[in-house]
């Protein structure tokens, strides 16, 4: 690991001042930036320690029904929030299909959103990368690649956004709250991550020094309550990122729709919204057909980045699924192997 | 820079002069502490070997900053035994033969007491090995483990029971 400065500001505005400098990079948890920093893919000059800021570990309820969570809440103490999961089920079920026990214990909200791509072409520095060093090529493109993206790729990247809490909280129009140079600002979520174009070196639409301090739910995400589940494929059923993932939400009146909302992980750069998609089930009973059509929908734009074309029609099972188990409605409990599509508690009715 | 830090390990306050801060809690507890029961195996948080319970919760020691943990109280697998008396998870780790090579073993007792500390798996074997996939044992003891899991859950319900009665 390369050697670094230590910084360990008081407060939030001493922070951004401190991470504005070139080469400086935010410190919360660590569990994805001391990994990066052993494998010698990030090699930041200076860590600023927010782990000691006071105010950013609270879950406060607003008075206009939304949610604010700080940046330095848990993963675990998130997901393990009965008014949480309660409230935001997909949210929780995902959180804890995430990581380890160990890992989600330290894990930060603000470092779920800005962790890095698993690639391992990017966690191999004797590989060519154009995330890792900009310009010098991908070997994902030609090297083993079945788990790369099938949506927003391009030819320089390739990578996929590896979060799980993204994916509903995308889903639910989460909103991040950002302290910069110039001030507080606010940015929804789907604006943070970036698709790779021709910069895959930039990963978000963070400017130096820009810290996250929260996530806020919007108060209609508390609407979905009844008619939430997040799934996701893995290659083993616990303790492994997303091959695809989805979260579905329903808002369901007498027998039909009123709103859907479905993002996707594991397919692309950032949490993949699919907007179009939603519209499909706008006023209808929520059948089999629908979700078909959903699917089919949501995948139109997708492509095979390699030999990864089985991840596409993988990624339109996994909505139907994820529809079909929203609308039969929320499990009181959180499933013995939170968002497996093949635990033998989920209930799940084949599609 | 030298950086002063101080912890509570097992119990006993320690203070601490890091000349780098590179330093893990890891290297910290084994290089600095000689507390080598917690072990190194990937040193990159994917194997749990380095399992240790920080203010009550269980992380993985190796992807912890010892400079970012001012203050921390830390307990180790030198820490749960009561003298010459094993902790009940210990004692069920031998009976149940939880182990081979011995190996990940601090760190999957580490983690059996963080979980039952979280009470999120109770008595149910699926959620036990689901709450303890953090923790890889290259030996394959995994259906040893889960019964020394189950009998000190029962162990710890049982006394509960009786201290509520």
């Amino acid at each position: 690991m390369k050697p670094f400065d230590y910084v360990r500001p008081a407060t939030v505005a001493e922070a951004v001042a401190a991470a504005a400098q070139p080469g400086a990079s935010y410190l919360a948890a660590g569990t994805n930036l001391l990994d990066l920093m052993k494998g010698g893919v990030s090699r930041p000059d200076r860590l600023v320690d927010l782990t000691h800021l006071e105010g950013l570990d609270a879950i406060d309820r607003l008075a206009d029904g939304g949610l604010r969570i700080g940046a330095l809440v848990s993963n675990a103490d998130l997901a393990h929030d009965a008014a949480f999961a309660k409230s935001y089920p997909a949210v929780a079920e995902a959180l804890l299909s995430g990581a380890s026990a160990q890992l989600r214990n330290a894990a930060t909200v603000g470092g779920n959103l800005l962790q890095r791509t698993r690639c391992a072409y990017f966690y191999d520095t004797a590989s060519r990368c154009n995330k890792r060093e900009a310009g010098s090529g991908c070997d994902a493109r030609g090297g083993e690649n079945r788990t790369q993206a099938v949506l927003g790729w391009s030819a320089n990247c390739i990578a996929t956004h590896p979060s799980d809490f993204c994916v509903p909280l995308v889903a639910l129009d989460a909103i991040v709250e950002i302290e910069g140079k110039n001030g507080r600002r606010e940015i929804a979520l789907d604006e943070l991550h970036r698709l790779p174009g021709d910069t895959p070196e930039r990963d978000s639409a963070l400017e130096p020094g820009d810290l996250i301090v929260a996530v806020r739910l919007p108060p209609a995400a508390r609407g979905f309550a009844a008619h939430a589940r997040y799934l996701k494929v893995r290659e083993r059923t616990s303790y492994a990122f997303a091959v695809v993932s989805a979260a579905a939400a329903l808002r369901i009146e007498n027998g039909k729709i009123y709103e859907a909302r479905l993002a996707l992980g594991g397919v692309a750069a950032k949490p993949w919204r699919a907007r179009a998609a939603e519209d499909v089930l706008r006023g209808v009973a929520p059948t089999a057909d629908a979700f078909q059509e959903v699917a089919w929908r949501a995948l139109t734009d997708a492509k095979p980045s390699g030999d990864n074309a089985f991840k596409i029609e993988l990624a339109r099972r996994i909505v139907v699924r994820a529809l079909t188990l929203a609308a039969a409605g929320t499990p009181a409990r959180m499933p013995a192997l939170p968002a497996s599509p093949f635990a033998s508690t989920s209930g799940a009715i084949h599609a | 820079m030298n950086h002063s830090i101080s912890l509570t390990v097992n119990g006993a306050r320690r203070e601490f002069v890091l000349d780098d801060p590179r330093v893990t809690l890891l290297d910290l507890l084994r290089e600095r502490l000689h507390l080598t029961g917690t072990k190194k195996g990937c040193d990159r948080g994917q194997c749990g070997a380095c399992t240790i319970l920080v203010d009550g919760k269980r992380i993985n020691s190796c992807l912890a900053l010892a400079i970012s943990h001012e203050g921390a109280d830390i307990v180790t697998i030198e820490g749960v035994a009561r003298s010459d008396q094993l902790h009940p998870v210990q004692a069920a780790f031998i009976a149940h033969d939880g182990f081979q090579c011995g190996f990940c073993t601090p760190g999957q007792i580490m983690s059996a007491i963080g979980m039952m500390r979280e009470a999120q798996a109770g008595s149910d074997p699926e959620r036990i090995r689901e709450c303890m996939s953090g923790n890889l044992c290259r030996c394959g003891a995994y259906a040893g483990i889960v019964d020394a899991v189950l009998e000190a859950q029962a162990g710890m319900d049982e006394s509960n029971q009786r201290r509520s009665a």
